[in-house]
C-alpha cells in the first residue's frame, strides 16, 4: 500500500534529515516508526504527506508516486490520509464538532451525512458531551482525541500519527493508544512515530527504527530499542 | 457546488464572527481607508468648486465704438459666440454701463460730480465675453485684434487684465495640480495599509491555513471564508463610514462656510450620496479581496 524506495531528503547545503530509507507498508498493518529527535521520523511522514519533496527515491501510495500527482490534485490525495499531529492543529475559531465536520465539508458531503458521523464519531472518542467546546476549552488529552475523530471521520486508507502522545500524561496516552488501536482492528492501516518507549512496547507491532536519518531496524513485533 | 458555496459563505461569516481581533482591525483600518477616500472625494468636488468660483469671477469686455451699428454688433455678437472658447457673450448698453457705474460708486462723491460735469453719458456699450477656462482668454483676444474689427471695437481689457487672468489661471492649475498629487499620495498610502493590515491578518492565520491544506481542503475551499471576510468588512465599513459623514457633513460644512463660500457640504454629500457609496464598496471590497488573494498565494502553495 505504501512504499518508501531508496528515499533520501537532505537539506541544503547537507544537512541529511533521511538517507537511503526503503520499506514497505501492507493494507491494514500498525506500523510505529521510532527513534531520537531529528532521526527522521516526521520527515517521513511529512515525506508522505507531500509536504516535503525527496532529495533522492520516490514514496509509493496504492503504486502511484506521490511526489509526481498534479497540484490541482493534491488535495484528493491528502483526503486518502488522516493524520494527527504532536500539536493537535486543530481550527481554533471552530468547536469540536466544526472541527471535525470540515473535512466532510471540504469532501462535499450532505448536512445529514455529516450530524450523523460526526456524532457518531464524538461517541467513539468519549467526547459528545464536548462537542461544542472550541480547542482552547478542552485539555491536551480531549484535543488530541478531536485529532483522531478528525483523521477518523471520513474514513481514510491510512492514519498517520506524528508524535500524537507527546504533550499528553500517561493516563491520555494510554487513551489515545487504545483510539489507535482500534481503528486499526477496524481495517485501518496506521503510521505512527513516536520515541514513548512504554507505547512501542505495549504495542508488540511492527517497528522500523530509524538513527540519523538511517533505517537501523525493521521488526515485525518490535520493542524499543535506541 | 451550491451546497460549497453556501459553506464558504457560513464559514467567511463565522470567521468574521469568531475571529474578532482580526476583523475588528481591518474594519478599523477599512473605515479609515474609506474617510481618507470620502475625504479626498469631497476635496476634489471643493477644489472643483473654487476653481469653477473664480473661473466665473472673470470675463473680458469688448468696447465698442459709439459709430458702430446695431447689425455689425449682432454680427460680431454671433461671432463671438460660435467660437469654441466661447461660453457666453452679453451686450450692454451704454445705459446699462452707466447705471452700473453709478450704482457701483454711489458712495463716491467725487465721480459722481465728474459725471455731472461731463454732463453726457462717457461710457461705451460692450460686449462681455465669458469663457470655458481661464487660458482660453489670450484665444479669445487674439480674435478681438483681428484688423476688420477696428471699424467697430475701441478697445479689449484683456491686456488690463490679463496679469490677474494669468495668475488666476496659474493659481486654478495649481489647485487642481495639488488635489491630485493628494489624492496619488493619500490613496496609495491607504492601499497600502489595507494591504499590509490584510496582509497581517492572514499571516496570523498561517497556522489555520495550513492545517486546511493538511486535511485536504481545496485552495477556493480555504480562500472562500477569507474573501467572505473581506467583502464583509467592506460592506460594513461602508455602512459605519456613511453613518459618520452624515453628521460630520452637517457640522463641518457649517464651518466650512467661511473658507468656501457657496459650497454646501452636507448637500454635496447628500447629493453624490449613490456616488459616495459606490465607490467606497468598490474601495473597500475590491482592496479587501484583492489584497486577501495576493496575501493568501504564499500560504497556498501545495
Amino acid at each position: 500500500m505504501i512504499q518508501f524506495e531508496k528515499v533520501s531528503k537532505i537539506y541544503p547545503p547537507n544537512s541529511v534529515a533521511v538517507q537511503d530509507v526503503s520499506f514497505t507498508i501492507s493494507q491494514g498493518e500498525f506500523i510505529s516508526l521510532v527513534g531520537k529527535s531529528g532521526a527522521g521520523k516526521s520527515t517521513l511522514l511529512e515525506l508522505f504527506l507531500r509536504e516535503e519533496f525527496p532529495s533522492e527515491g520516490r514514496v509509493l501510495f496504492q503504486g502511484d508516486d506521490v511526489h509526481l500527482i498534479k497540484d490541482s490534485l493534491v488535495p484528493e490525495f491528502r483526503r486518502k490520509v488522516g493524520a494527527v499531529f504532536q500539536d493537535y492543529k486543530l481550527l481554533p475559531n471552530k468547536t469540536a464538532y466544526e472541527n471535525i465536520a470540515y473535512i466532510m465539508e471540504v469532501m462535499g458531503a450532505g448536512e445529514e451525512d455529516i450530524v450523523r458521523d460526526v456524532s457518531e464519531v464524538l461517541e467513539i472518542v468519549g467526547l459528545i458531551e464536548r462537542a461544542h467546546h472550541y480547542p482552547a476549552q478542552l485539555s491536551g488529552g480531549e484535543k488530541q482525541r478531536v485529532a483522531i475523530a478528525r483523521a477518523l471521520i471520513h474514513r481514510p486508507d491510512v492514519i498517520i500519527a506524528d508524535e500524537p502522545t507527546g504533550n499528553l500524561d500517561p493516563y491520555h496516552t494510554r487513551d489515545i493508544i487504545n483510539l489507535l488501536i482500534k481503528i486499526n482492528e477496524l481495517g485501518t492501516t496506521i503510521m505512527l512515530a513516536t520515541h514513548n518507549k512504554e507505547v512501542i512496547n505495549r504495542l508488540g507491532k511492527r517497528v522500523i527504527t530509524l538513527d540519523g536519518g538511517r533505517l537501523m531496524r525493521d521488526e515485525e513485533k518490535g520493542k524499543f530499542m535506541i | 457546488m451550491y451546497i460549497a458555496f453556501q459553506r464558504v459563505m457560513r464559514s467567511g461569516w463565522e470567521k468574521f464572527v469568531r475571529d474578532k481581533s482580526s476583523s475588528s482591525a481591518a474594519l478599523f483600518v477599512m473605515v479609515i481607508v474609506m474617510s481618507v477616500a470620502t475625504m479626498l472625494f469631497f476635496l476634489q468636488g471643493a477644489s472643483s468648486f473654487m476653481i469653477v468660483s473664480l473661473e466665473e469671477s472673470v470675463d473680458i469686455s469688448t468696447y465698442l465704438k459709439n459709430t458702430a451699428t446695431q447689425e455689425e454688433i449682432t454680427l460680431l455678437k454671433e461671432e463671438l459666440e460660435s467660437l469654441p472658447e466661447v461660453r457666453e457673450v452679453t451686450y450692454v448698453l451704454r445705459e446699462e454701463a452707466l447705471e452700473s457705474f453709478v450704482e457701483l460708486h454711489k458712495e463716491d462723491e467725487v465721480i459722481l460730480e465728474s459725471l455731472e460735469i461731463v454732463g453726457q453719458n462717457p461710457l461705451l456699450a460692450s460686449l462681455n465675453i465669458k469663457a470655458f477656462s481661464v487660458n482660453q482668454y489670450i484665444a479669445i483676444s487674439e480674435f478681438l485684434q483681428n484688423k476688420s474689427l477696428a471699424s467697430i471695437i475701441s478697445g479689449v481689457d484683456y491686456f488690463d487684465r490679463a496679469p490677474v487672468i494669468n495668475r488666476l489661471s496659474t493659481l486654478t492649475a495649481g489647485i487642481q495640480n495639488a488635489v491630485f498629487l493628494i489624492t496619488l499620495f493619500a490613496g496609495l498610502i491607504a492601499i497600502l495599509v489595507v494591504f499590509n493590515t490584510i496582509r497581517l491578518t492572514i499571516y496570523s492565520s498561517r497556522d489555520e491555513i495550513e492545517i486546511m491544506r493538511l486535511v485536504g481542503a481545496s485552495n477556493w475551499f480555504i480562500r472562500g471564508p477569507f474573501i467572505i471576510q473581506g467583502v464583509i468588512v467592506g460592506v460594513l465599513a461602508t455602512l459605519i463610514t456613511t453613518l459618520v459623514f452624515f453628521p460630520l457633513t452637517l457640522f463641518v460644512g457649517i464651518k466650512l462656510q467661511a473658507f468656501a463660500p457657496g459650497f454646501e457640504l452636507f448637500s454635496y454629500f447628500a447629493n453624490n450620496l449613490f456616488l459616495i457609496v459606490s465607490l467606497q464598496l468598490l474601495t473597500g471590497i475590491g482592496l479587501g479581496v484583492v489584497s486577501s488573494l495576493l496575501a493568501l498565494r504564499r500560504y497556498l502553495k501545495v
